[in-house]
């Protein structure tokens, strides 16, 4: 394998999660535009990996299974709202959002693609040999797009006022079962509510939940991808007010957004 | 690929599938695959039950909550778990925040360690390999993964040059890989 060798050992180190400071910033520069030392750093962590496995030990106790299990019954799978901090005005509209969710399309078709030859390892390697570094600058994206302190700024026509009607967007990729949902100015919700996003299928089947959420002090909520089944067509959106305990299995609450069209 | 390697690849991706689905039977019979290293690992680092099984848990509430953090370009289950488990469990002997995201690792093994005969052959060669180690060598290797001791603090430690220790540690892991892919 070809590696720079001024960046070998430093390789080795960063595989370790022992490198700081200014090394660590010189290697992960460099890492970000040479695909051969990126490859060497995966192989180091698969050489760490083979040290891992050399340990043996008893069988973790019962109750720790018990824990777990017990752990994953009392939290149900929905997807965790991304609040944004309550430092700006509503944001949603920003144009950069458009450029940021289709590269979160990108990454997660990429990464389903991937998935999907799950038998072909070596095919595998040589997709993401080509597409490393766009994964990372999509990777990248989706932490910028669901960091609580990022700020989010929505710019309006110049001289007019801000609008606070409750507002919110889904892009949607049914092909990718990819959802990204943005709100601002949602109502404060009341004590023992949520607000919850519905898929409405466009065969007129049942209403799909796609997440419960909670926005911030501001009205601020995101959703990026939850759990969906497989090629459903939408036909609209919809978020609602629910009971935040429930079965959530078709909305009982007040509608509070609904979709309007492409 | 083996079929045993393929077939065991399959099951892991199907697991992950389910569990993404919100299938809590999934997520009891991928503990039940990989539990087993992550606690070892955990434990060797740890030194202490307690803590091991914290990271235990820490580890597979993070799959529940997000297991498409996992996919098989990440690579072999059981040993990208062994990287999460030894990387964790560094965070908790050295009491700071995790240093790094799971969805972060990403590892490349060449050999077929998916199935538990697999990695019971792989493992026998890599322990011989460690024994053949000249000891310093060795010792820095465990110093900087089992314990988590940076190459300064190895070098401190054992009073030799920094550059030494960082040679070492690499050419050691490359040693592992070499008796591997031989």
């Amino acid at each position: 394998m070809s590696v720079h060798e001024q960046f070998a050992d430093d390789l080795a180190l960063h595989a370790l999660g022992s490198l700081t400071g200014d090394e660590r910033i010189a290697l992960e520069k460099h890492l970000d535009s040479c695909a051969s030392c990126r490859r060497e750093l995966e192989a180091l962590r698969g050489d760490l990996s083979l040290l891992s496995l050399t340990t043996s030990g008893p069988k973790p106790p019962a109750r720790a299974r018990q824990r777990l299990m017990a752990a994953v019954a009392a939290e149900p799978r929905f997807p965790k709202p991304v609040a944004a901090p309550a430092r700006s005005r509503s944001w949603w509209g920003v144009l950069g959002w458009a450029a940021a969710a289709a590269m979160v399309l990108l990454y997660i078709g990429v990464r389903r693609e991937n998935s999907s030859l799950n038998g072909e390892l070596s095919t595998l390697r040589a997709l993401y040999g080509g597409q490393g570094t766009q994964l990372q600058q999509a990777s990248q994206t989706i932490k910028t797009l669901v960091d609580p302190t990022a700020q989010k700024i929505e710019m309006i026509a110049a001289g007019t006022k801000p609008q606070a009607q409750p507002r919110g967007k889904a892009i949607y990729q049914k092909r990718n079962r990819s959802l990204i949902f943005f709100a601002s100015s949602l109502p404060q919700l009341p004590r023992d509510k949520v607000y919850e996003l519905w898929l409405f299928p466009a065969n007129g089947g049942a209403p799909i939940a796609a997440g419960l959420f909670k926005p911030d002090a501001r009205g601020n909520a995101t959703i990026v991808n939850p759990p969906l089944p497989e090629g459903v067509e939408a036909k609209n959106f919809a978020v609602t007010l629910e009971p935040e305990s429930g079965s959530h299995e078709a909305p009982r609450g007040t509608p509070v957004i609904v979709g309007v069209g492409e | 690929m083996a079929s045993a390697e393929t077939n065991a690849i399959h099951t892991d991706l199907a697991l992950v599938t389910a569990i993404g689905s919100g299938d809590q039977g999934a997520m009891a019979a991928l503990y039940d695959r990989f539990s087993s290293i992550v606690y070892a690992v955990a434990l060797r680092v740890l030194q202490d039950t307690g803590a091991a099984e914290d990271v235990l848990q820490d580890i597979f509430m993070q799959l529940w909550r997000n297991p498409r953090a996992f996919d098989s370009s990440r690579g072999n289950m059981a040993a990208w778990l062994a990287v999460i488990a030894r990387n964790r469990a560094i965070d908790a002997l050295r009491k700071r925040r995790p240093q790094d995201d799971i969805e972060d690792v990403v590892l490349s093994v060449e050999t077929d360690l998916a199935s538990e005969t697999d990695r019971s052959r792989a493992m026998e060669k890599v322990r011989g390999a460690l024994q053949a180690m000249p000891t310093p060598q060795r010792s820095a290797l465990e110093m900087a993964y089992f314990e988590g001791l940076t190459h300064t603090e190895i070098a401190e430690k054992t009073g030799e040059p920094l550059g030494t220790v960082k040679t070492r540690i690499r050419t050691g892991l490359l040693s592992l890989r070499k008796i591997l892919t031989a």
